[in-house]
């Protein structure tokens, strides 16, 4: 009796813990409707349907970047290499398809291949060539890939695929994007690996100590080589997206798309000491980036001085994730 | 108090949770002295010398230097005052010259309107002048990386000097010289002791204390026992005043039967640290592995644990012998390691108890693809039972648990597994003495069950009061085997030392 008593009252806590979590991580979803308020008060048209689908849509290639860059940040990592993973990966689609007449589907098969190739070379030059920090392989494949897309076009963009290409991205389903939902989909299956496959929790355990995770018997160069493979798949399949949008593909897409990414997951909660951050975290950071941005273009303002408000938007949002901490101690 | 004498001690008294470090201690300190302090590991040496030193700030007591009441809020106030302290770790910058780094955080300059410039030619004159004062030969312009571990230890002394230092303190000071460096050192030492400047010199080594000390003062559980002339005094004398006499504290040790070889190491050698370790762990005992701090005791663990290399020797497991290359091997074969420090090696402290518990066996939940929750938190509550962690729920985070709970958190880790070799390092570092029984009789519940325990401690009685065989590890090398009956604290400690 006491012992069923015990075990309820034990559920009763567990619940309240994940009440709790809910809560913290719904700031920044808080965050996003305060936002939206306001911009529908500046703005009529910003919640007019046709708005809110150009938001998803436009928001819809930094979320999967960002997912993608979330698990790097996770393990303490991360991957500026992923804006030319995403070129590289596009322009030998592209080939593959409009140069050398391949199956378009087979094309997208290895263009997302090719992306998460590069991932994989990135997990490799960190677990066995022992590069001291993911920031250094990755900005050498930044600047190799990049090169590569540019050698591999001589420069000039690749247009004009058949309509299979272009569903991804241009596409809807009602007024809804295929690329928000494409975008929905991957969030959900990577909620589930995170949370619910044993890879998903090393992930979060070599971001909370590496040591301990190897002490523990995880396999820590393993989980990483699989981190940043999925880092570079998520690229291309941002590449994807945005050749099927514009319907080419340019060997200078996806400049500064890292940063974009990094801002996402930055905002969504994810601590840069690794180990903290959630995919729904890092689904708000990028839609109030996009947000803001589709905000900003709608009263008007300057191109420059959105990247003045975005860059401001980053800084607030980490500091106000310090005072909380600050006073989640404090109250301790 | 005395013309000559230039520290004063007086009731020193300090508490961390859970501890009391030390208890009402009075030690001083005469001009140009060189007074040894002697003490088993958590005797409380090192926090007496955070106190001197600013790190920690005492609960009671006084502290007189030349006669006149000090307060020491920081290492600042201590290095104002003159105490300054040598580490086992030299803090010196390795790209850094010779003479950039004596004076470095107290740089010679010249004042122009605007900027303060490096004098160089000052800097270069001063360092030289402290340098033949303590007759050393270096070139001032070598960076200190491209200097020997001794020759860097004198630039740390001579950058002391050039802050006035009236007290110097050593601790540890020849653990990794070799005899020819630790001889340069105690010329060094006996220039320090002409120029008047006292030098509290913190050792494990009992030769060391008899060839350069004037006093020595031996520490116990927080306490002083006695200060004395090491002319008067012999060896043994200095071992039994550090030990103590009596097992204080509650060993629940239980009789259990000795079973089959569970782990055998053969010549285990990994150069520079350890060298032909040998031993033998049998199921249904516990034992303990002896030794000072730095022995390379955690080494030789690790290495067995797979989680450093060795360079030569082999493991047989249950009799097979196995290549054991990482953590991963050495799981799998039922070998797990319960790491020194818990906090840096054996938790994610930022989560949970459940994620804590479940971690190194997270396949075994899967079904399907998927983690079942379920089975992970019965799994966990059953442990926390078993083990009587105090936490309110499974999904506290482990960072705002106890010491003693944490450690229960580490062990639970392993008790998902299947495992049948447990190496324990340190397993009651601190913790209060409640949880001590706790892991205690953890240990006890593990042989009995035909476990293996392999249990490294820094703390004799320890040592004495749980192990049913002992081995001394000295310098990377197994110095001695005893069997519980035969052991006892002055045994084990001359092993150690390698003294006698």
């Amino acid at each position: 009796m006491l012992e069923k008593a015990k075990n309820t009252q034990e559920a009763a806590k567990i619940n309240w813990g994940k009440v709790k979590n809910i809560l913290s991580s719904a700031g920044v979803l808080i965050a996003l409707i305060v936002l939206s308020a306001i911009l529908a008060i500046l703005s009529p048209y910003f919640l007019e349907v046709e708005n809110l689908m150009n938001i998803a849509r436009q928001s819809a290639i930094n979320s999967l970047i960002a997912v993608g860059m979330l698990l790097t940040i996770l393990t303490a990592g991360i991957d500026l290499s992923v804006g030319s993973v995403l070129a590289l990966s596009s322009v030998v689609m592209a080939i593959l398809i409009k140069n050398m007449g391949i199956n378009p589907l087979l094309g997208m098969i290895v263009g997302l291949g090719v992306g998460a190739f590069l991932g994989f070379l990135n997990g490799i030059m960190l677990t066995k060539l022992h590069l001291p920090h993911p920031f250094i392989s990755t900005l050498g494949m930044m600047n190799i890939a990049r090169g590569l897309a540019l050698i591999l076009t001589k420069a000039t963009p690749i247009s004009g695929f058949p309509p299979v290409v272009q569903f991804i991205g241009a596409g809807s389903i009602g007024v809804v994007p295929i690329s928000f939902l494409v975008v929905i989909g991957v969030y959900i299956i990577y909620h589930i690996f995170l949370t619910r496959t044993p890879t998903g929790r090393y992930i979060y355990a070599i971001g909370g100590n590496i040591e301990a995770a190897r002490l523990s018997g995880i396999n820590v160069e393993k989980v990483l080589v699989i981190v940043y493979t999925l880092s570079g798949l998520m690229a291309a399949v941002g590449g994807l997206v945005l050749v099927g949008r514009v319907n080419a593909a340019y060997p200078l897409a996806g400049l500064g798309y890292e940063l974009d990414a990094i801002a996402a997951v930055i905002i969504g909660g994810a601590s840069f000491m690794g180990g903290v951050g959630t995919v729904w975290g890092t689904l708000v950071g990028a839609i109030i980036m996009a947000v803001i941005r589709n905000g900003l273009n709608l009263l008007s303002v300057s191109p420059e001085w959105q990247t003045v408000i975005i860059g401001s938007v980053i800084i607030g949002a980490v500091y106000l994730d310090v005072l909380r901490r600050r006073m989640e101690t404090k109250t301790k | 108090m005395d013309e000559k004498t230039i520290l004063l001690m007086k009731g020193i008294s300090k508490s961390f949770p859970g501890v009391q470090a030390l208890k009402n201690v009075d030690f001083d300190l005469m001009k140009g002295e060189v007074h040894g302090l002697l003490g088993e590991n958590g005797a409380g040496k090192s926090t007496l010398i955070k106190i001197l030193t600013g790190v920690y700030q005492k609960d009671e007591g006084e502290i007189f230097l030349e006669g006149k009441p000090v307060v020491i809020n920081n290492p600042r106030d201590a290095l104002n005052l003159g105490i300054a302290a040598i580490y086992q770790e030299l803090a010196l910058q390795p790209y850094l010259s010779v003479a950039e780094n004596i004076f470095l955080g107290h740089e010679i300059t010249k004042q122009s309107k605007l900027v303060r410039f490096i004098n160089w030619k000052k800097t270069h004159e001063e360092a030289r002048k402290i340098l033949k004062e303590l007759e050393l030969d270096l070139d001032l312009n070598t960076p200190i990386k491209e200097l020997g571990i001794g020759q860097q230890q004198m630039v740390e002394i001579a950058k002391v000097l050039s802050k006035n230092a009236k007290i110097v303190i050593m601790d540890e000071p020849t653990s990794s010289l070799s005899e020819k460096e630790t001889e340069e050192l105690f010329k060094v030492i006996f220039r320090l002791k002409e120029k008047g400047i006292s030098v509290i010199y913190i050792s494990h080594r009992l030769e060391e204390i008899f060839k350069i000390c004037d006093r020595v003062t031996v520490m116990r559980d927080g306490e002083k026992i006695v200060t004395l002339n090491p002319k008067t005094t012999t060896k043994d004398e200095l071992i039994r005043y550090m030990v103590g006499r009596t097992l204080e504290q509650h060993y629940p040790k239980i009789e259990t039967k000795k079973g089959e070889e569970a782990l055998r190491v053969e010549n285990l050698t990994r150069k520079g640290l350890f060298e032909n370790i040998s031993f033998t762990a049998y199921t249904g005992e516990i034992l303990g592995i002896a030794g000072l701090v730095g022995a390379g005791r955690t080494e030789i663990v690790r290495a067995i644990f797979g989680a450093d290399p060795i360079d030569s020797g082999k493991i047989y497991i249950f009799g097979k012998e196995r290549k054991i290359t990482s953590p991963q091997d050495a799981i799998r074969e039922g070998l797990v390691l319960i790491p020194e420090d818990r906090k840096t090696q054996g938790l994610i402290l930022i989560q949970t108890v459940l994620d804590n518990i479940v971690l190194s066996s997270l396949p075994k939940y899967k079904k399907g693809l998927l983690l079942n929750y379920r089975e992970m938190t019965n799994e966990s509550f059953d442990l926390i039972k078993r083990l009587n962690i105090k936490t309110p729920t499974a999904k506290k985070v482990v960072k705002e648990l106890s010491g003693g709970n944490q450690q229960k958190v580490v062990i639970a880790k392993w008790l998902t597994q299947k495992a049948r070799i447990f190496i324990f390092d340190e397993p009651t570092r601190g913790i209060d003495v409640g949880a001590k029984v706790e892991i205690y009789n953890i240990m006890n519940e593990l042989v009995k069950n035909g476990a293996s325990v392999i249990m490294i401690s820094s703390e004799l009685p320890e040592i004495l009061g749980m192990s049913d065989r002992i081995i001394v590890i000295h310098e990377g090398r197994v110095t001695a085997e005893f069997s519980r009956e035969d052991a006892d604290q002055e045994k084990i400690m001359k092993a150690a030392t390698a003294a006698g």
